[in-house]
């Protein structure tokens, strides 16, 4: 029987149950003065009776489903024609596969001549044992809603029961959440555990040296590949926590500034969508912005200026565009902070006799601070795990260097680089992308969890 | 209705003629004009949202924070006209101080509160002279025993009622010659109020000091001048004392005496 009838069957069976068990508790009689109201509305003795249908009708039906292709693979071995089939469990195994497929018609045509003999057979036991299910179901479904129905009485609290479902659903929905991230952080932990027992973890925090291609064979040159990731941390700070934020925070916060304390009403209505817009874009414009305009543009300048070892590729390209893309988060968090602080700060400054830009500087930028940095922080941690950008603008080369028209590379545009080659699974170099991972992971919660404590502390102090 | 008759006094330090305050089309305050004397604690009372506040920051302009408010009339101090074009509402608001309704100390050190205005006006150059300033504030403010020994505290660590009284400390550092307060003991308990009110007694004579009050025993206590506002107009000015005991408006008579408001 299929799955699809089944549950459709089940559902209309519980329909049923809800309006019959709403049709009763709806007679009882209307409360007299004096006495006690139900407890529960109609509506509610409908869910109770109809979820009592559904739920033991989908377990029996999902027993069933699990325990019944072995209750017809017996039943088809037993057919006299079935005595002929060989005992090897291989070749047993693929004749009743063949049988299964024929029965229900996905192929026309078999290759084990017992197939076609036994299909007729199966496909009668695999309708017996569906009937049968469906049989089970029902029953199962009806004798939880005739129980169900005997309780419903003026008396009955049926509202509770319903109630704790719902909300044991809604737990599970929680908690599926948290599970899948459990999931990622165990499975990021584990692939991490086989690269360390590969190649040493001081090697791999502290090494200067990233070489991660190893050899298809044993006998070529540089066999094995060197995992110093230093100068991927280097990278990915040089570029996410140093030039994006040199160019983000200030015109964050300026921006933020002009918004609050200064632009009309009007001018905010438009201008400040307008910013929200751009942490919209998405990144992978901005990467090519990024590796086709800028990147260009500043590898000319960096000649001209006679650096000679200005590249098409440097980290000053990646960081502008990181920290034009970084601007709204800066500029939303400060923005919130500064509209935070009281009015009566504000005020407070002014009766002084303190101009506008001394109240900014003075009162408003120093009670938004812990908010603003708050906002820094997150911003530093959605830059330094951003990939798109750097894996177009950034480049490759594994360089320890502060010079900003040096190419460097970052932590996310290695891990790219690392899956997406043809590589055994279990290779060092396949490996060491987990571990890249799971430090961007550890770096980046530690940052998450610090920027939000120092909001939310600076969130108490106004309240 | 008799038209309200501004009591004049012998050497007013502001005097207000003929205001009226807008915000947008609605009108706030209407004609309304007063004498706020050196000598004299003045109050302001009346009903709930009859222009007291409104009123009170026009005379030291904050009404200008407010985008849609508009200000008609003259407002003098020491005879200069505060609305003038050339006159600079910095220095008019370092010679006219404000301590608000609910106590407003900056996140910051109580002494840097205490500081901050000397600072932004430059009354200090050297470490010594700021804290001398910084002493004297807190000492006339009553409140120097009290944090002499944090004042490298935070300033919104203090009671409410010590709050109050550091922004009062603040007002003071700059050396205002007017002090307006708004309703500056309505978010404090009885106690607190008490050590204010007995501040403003100490503070009268050296600074003219003008206080909104919802509290009639307040206002009786502590000022020598009354002004009743109704609907944003000045219904009654005149000496506190004779204004409880014999007001000469009925609407203030019921007001006084509890009938409405
Ligand atoms: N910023 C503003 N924008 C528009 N209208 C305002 C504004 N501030 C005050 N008003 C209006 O002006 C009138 C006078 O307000 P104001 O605050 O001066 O009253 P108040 O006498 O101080 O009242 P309270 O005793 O409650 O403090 C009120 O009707 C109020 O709604
Ligand atoms: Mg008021």
């Amino acid at each position: 029987m299929s799955a699809p009838f089944l549950l459709i069957v089940i559902i209309g069976l519980a329909i049923a149950a809800w309006f019959t068990a709403r049709a009763r508790a709806a007679a009882f009689a209307p409360p007299t003065d004096g006495a006690q109201r139900p407890h529960s509305r109609p509506g509610q003795h409908g869910w109770y009776t109809a979820l009592w249908v559904a739920i033991p009708a989908l377990i029996v039906a999902a027993a069933w489903n699990v325990a019944s292709p072995a209750l017809v693979t017996r039943a088809v071995l037993a057919e006299p024609a079935a005595a002929s089939i060989p005992a090897d469990p291989l070749e047993r195994g693929a004749i009743l596969a063949e049988t299964r497929a024929l029965a229900t018609g996905r192929v026309a045509a078999a290759f084990h001549h017992q197939a076609p003999v036994l299909a007729p057979a199966y496909a009668a036991a695999r309708l017996r044992y569906g009937l049968m299910g469906l049989a089970l179901a029902i029953v199962a479904g009806l004798a939880g809603g005739a129980y169900a129905y005997s309780r419903v009485r003026p008396d009955f609290r049926a509202r509770t029961p319903v109630e704790r479902l719902v909300m044991a659903l809604l737990l599970i929905a929680s908690l599926i959440a948290i599970l899948t991230t459990i999931g990622i952080v165990a499975s990021l932990l584990f692939e991490s555990l086989r690269f360390f027992a590969k190649v040493s973890i001081v090697e791999f925090l502290f090494g200067l040296h990233w070489s991660p291609q190893t050899a298809m064979r044993a006998d070529q040159v540089g066999a094995s590949g060197t995992f110093g990731a230093v100068p991927l941390f280097w990278g990915t700070i040089f570029i996410g926590a140093i030039i994006a934020m040199i160019v983000a925070i200030p015109l964050g916060l300026m921006s933020a500034i002009f918004l609050t304390q200064y632009a009309t009403p009007t001018v905010r209505r438009w201008v400040k969508p307008l910013l929200e817009v751009l942490a919209g874009v998405p990144s992978v414009v901005y990467g090519y912005f990024a590796a086709l305009t800028i990147a260009p543009a500043i590898r000319t300048a960096g000649l001209a200026m006679g650096i000679s070892s200005a590249s098409s590729e440097s980290a000053l390209a990646a960081g502008l565009v990181m920290g034009v893309m970084i601007i709204p988060f800066v500029s939303s968090m400060a923005d919130d902070s500064l509209a935070a602080v009281p009015q009566s700060m504000r005020d407070g400054s002014l009766a002084m006799g303190a101009t506008q830009s001394e109240t900014i500087r003075k009162v408003l930028v120093p009670a938004a601070l812990p908010g603003i940095v708050g906002g820094v922080l997150l911003a530093v941690s959605r830059a330094i795990g951003e990939t798109m950008i750097v894996v177009m603008a950034a480049g490759l080369a594994a360089n320890l260097t502060a010079n900003p028209f040096a190419s460097v590379t970052t932590v996310t545009t290695q891990i790219v680089q690392l899956l997406t080659g043809d590589q055994e699974f279990d290779s060092a170099k396949t490996l060491a992308a987990f571990a890249l991972g799971l430090v961007l992971f550890v770096v980046t919660l530690l940052l998450n969890i610090v920027a939000l404590r120092v909001v939310k502390k600076y969130r108490e102090a106004y309240e | 209705m008799l038209e309200p008759r501004p009591l004049k006094v012998d050497a007013p330090k502001m005097t207000a003629r003929s205001v009226n305050v807008y915000y947008g089309a609605k009108q706030a305050i209407r004609n309304v004009s007063i004498d706020v004397s050196m000598e004299d604690v003045t109050a302001f009372i009346g009903p709930s949202g009859c222009g007291k506040s409104t009123f009170l920051r026009t005379l030291n302009r904050m009404n200008d924070t407010v985008a849609s408010a508009r200000v008609e009339g003259d407002i003098t101090l020491d005879g200069e006209d505060i609305y003038a074009p050339d006159m600079d509402v910095v220095q008019l608001r370092a010679r006219v101080g404000m301590v608000f309704q609910k106590p407003n100390p900056f996140p910051k050190s109580i002494y840097e509160n205490v500081a901050y205005g000397a600072r932004i006006h430059g009354l200090a150059s050297a470490r010594a002279d700021m804290d001398q300033i910084v002493e004297r504030s807190l000492r006339r403010a009553g409140l120097w025993d009290e944090v002499k020994d944090r004042l490298h505290d935070s300033g919104t660590a203090l009671s409410g009622g010590q709050q109050q009284r550091l922004c009062i400390a603040r007002a003071i550092a700059v050396d205002p010659e007017v002090i307006l307060m708004d309703e500056p003991c309505s978010a404090l308990d009885p106690i607190a109020t008490a050590r204010i009110e007995e501040l403003i007694h100490e503070l009268r004579g050296r600074y003219a000091i003008v206080i909104v009050t919802h509290n009639m025993q307040q206002a009786a206590r502590v000022s020598q001048r009354t002004a009743f506002f109704h609907l944003g107009t000045l219904v009654e000015y005149g000496s506190t004392s004779e204004m409880f005991t014999n007001p000469r408006e009925t609407r203030t008579k019921d007001y006084i005496t509890g009938r409405y408001g």
